[in-house]
């Protein structure tokens, strides 16, 4: 009996159990329902009746769902192109050797290590119409002559969100890099070297290109989870002002959880699933190749 | 380099960055220990001319902020502990013991970890709601294991792959079973991917929002983040020296583990992108 217990197959099946029961029951079985509640018009406190389509035919015609497509697109793509150049930029700077190099990878890290809905308050209060210290600086700088109304119209609102996403997550995008960049064999920057090409030359021919299995990775992972963030948006605007930063899972929350339309707001959450496919489909193709380099 | 090329390069580059970065905990911490009247009116706001420490009496008397303080600790710990176990000999199994269908397995966890909980939080209330777990704290346990055991595993996979065979098989020549090797011969070797596995957790449970906000709904269930934005922010007047407050003391829990073990945090997200 121990015997056959401790053989490979059994034990490895009896090992998994705990995550299968977990995953299964708590992720798996959670996303099959999420699909089946998304074809019910189950409202909170009634079970549904299957209605078809009719859920996702009814967001494709409300204006207030094509926002929230269309700004959910926005702010991943300004957020993404944001996070990239500047996550890039800063891993160019510490990858460089000088002095207090190490205190300056481990600070650059401290927006993605703290929670998120924290430091959203923070900048909730940054954003203050009356009271805001950005605009003050910027006032005392003479750069503007009347304080900025941060969230307090629709498109402020939508980029000073991009500003906050690109602000937690360029220090994913940063430490990223810093692996790729390190990974890189001295001698091929010195061979250039030799052969007499710019700094420039050297990072379009050399360092980008081997940079961009890694931007695949780091860009597929960051779009899916900035497609589908919450805490921020949330935090700072609750998608308003008028549903001028409404996303994707601010909508599903207000219609399910605020406003007991179950059915519909399950529409509304796997909607961008698609998407999604199409960015992990990204990411395990790189994994792989990744791993057939090695 | 000369020296004005150093400033452009780095010195430069590198205080713009620092001030954007670091700008939110800066403004907490100003705020936190600022007089009242001062948050409206001051010659320069970045600077405090009156300190206090009422909104940091206030917080921790008037309201239930240590409670929550409690609670989130409480979960983070617990789902650690529960998570890192699991993917432990979850990813001892795949990588190890090679059952049949542990590679799809290997992969469908894999898949498990991309799932974000914006498109399960509503059928996973349902679940909740079937299982009566519905705002009982420790529920959020488990919940958090949704994401952290595909994270972990996927983590501690990487780690398991860098321990050569030898040892194992070292110790299967001497008659001790497979569990025996797990517990005694590579449990002790993988310490630092533990480790590491351990920190995201707790910094991903201490960050957790979406979920804690959905299912927990009586005052002492919450957690700091749910607790704050819910109960702290009420009508038009807000209190900034508490809030401010509330989001430095929310923050130094993550921030002190990350800085206990920066390296195996910055080693964890290489790895964790990289296989």
């Amino acid at each position: 009996m121990t015997r056959w217990l401790d053989s490979p197959p059994v034990l490895g099946i009896l090992l998994s159990i705990p995550a299968i029961v977990i995953l299964g029951g708590l992720l798996a079985y959670p996303l099959l329902l999420g699909v089946w509640l998304s074809l019910t018009n189950t409202t909170l406190g009634s079970a549904g009746q299957f209605v078809g389509l009719s859920n996702y035919l009814a967001i494709a015609q409300d204006p207030t769902y094509r926002g929230a497509v269309f700004y959910s697109l926005f702010y991943t793509f300004f957020a993404e192109v944001g996070k990239l150049a500047l996550g890039l930029t800063l891993a160019l700077i510490v990858n460089q050797r000088f002095r207090g190099y190490r205190t300056a990878r481990a600070l650059m890290l401290l927006p993605y290590v703290a929670p998120t809905v924290l430091s959203a308050l923070a900048w909730l209060w940054l954003f203050d119409p009356q009271f805001s210290a950005i605009s003050w600086l910027l006032t005392k700088m003479g750069l503007i002559h009347e304080y900025i109304n941060f969230i307090g119209a629709p498109w402020p609102a939508r980029i000073s969100l991009i500003v906050v996403n690109i602000w937690r997550g360029l220090p994913y995008f940063a430490i990223g890099y810093l692996a790729g960049l390190q990974a890189i064999p001295h001698e091929l920057h010195e061979a250039a070297q030799i052969d007499g090409a710019s700094g420039w030359e050297a990072f379009r021919r050399i360092t980008w290109p081997l940079l961009l299995p890694i931007t695949t990775i780091l860009v597929s992972f960051s779009s899916i989870f900035t497609l589908t963030d919450f805490q921020l948006i949330w935090t700072i605007t609750r998608g308003g002002p008028t549903d001028a930063t409404q996303v994707f899972t601010t909508l599903a929350y207000q219609k399910a959880i605020t406003g007991g339309q179950l059915g519909e707001g399950a529409a509304i959450a796997i909607s961008p699933v698609v998407l999604m496919v199409i960015f992990a489909w990204f990411v395990m193709r790189s994994v792989r190749e990744e791993r057939s380099v090695e | 380099m000369t020296r004005t090329a150093r400033f452009f390069r780095i010195g430069l580059p590198l205080t713009l960055y620092g001030i954007f970065l670091l700008l939110p905990f800066y403004w907490m911490l100003v705020t936190t220990f600022k007089e009242r009247q001062e948050l409206l009116v001051s010659p320069n706001p970045f600077l405090i001319y009156h300190w206090t420490l009422e909104h940091v009496v206030g917080l921790l008397t008037q309201t239930r902020y240590l409670h929550w303080f409690g609670n989130t600790l409480l979960i983070a710990l617990g789902a650690t502990l529960l998570s890192v176990s699991v993917s432990y000999i979850t990813a001892y199994a795949i990588i190890r013991l090679r059952f049949p269908g542990s590679k799809p397995f290997g992969t469908a966890i894999f898949l498990c970890y991309i799932v974000p909980p914006a498109i399960l939080f509503i059928p996973l209330g349902e679940v909740l709601v079937k299982l009566g777990w519905f705002d009982k704290l420790w529920a959020l346990i488990p919940i958090y294991a949704t994401f952290l055991v595909p994270f972990c595993t996927w983590l501690l996979i990487g780690f398991l792959k860098s321990i050569p065979r030898e040892l194992e098989e070292a110790g299967r020549v001497d008659g001790a079973s497979n569990l025996l090797v797990m517990r005694k011969i590579i449990l002790p070797i993988s310490v630092p991917g533990l480790i590491t596995a351990a920190i995201f957790s707790f910094t991903l449970s201490w960050n957790e929002y979406l979920y804690a906000l959905v299912y927990m709904s009586s005052p002492d269930n919450k957690t700091v983040s749910v607790g704050m934005t819910s109960e702290l922010i009420s009508g038009d007047v807000f209190q900034w020296g508490q809030l401010m407050a509330g989001a430095l003391i929310g923050v130094l829990p993550a921030i002190v583990v990350y800085f206990f073990f920066v390296e195996y945090y910055v080693a964890g997200m290489a790895g964790s992108l990289k296989d």
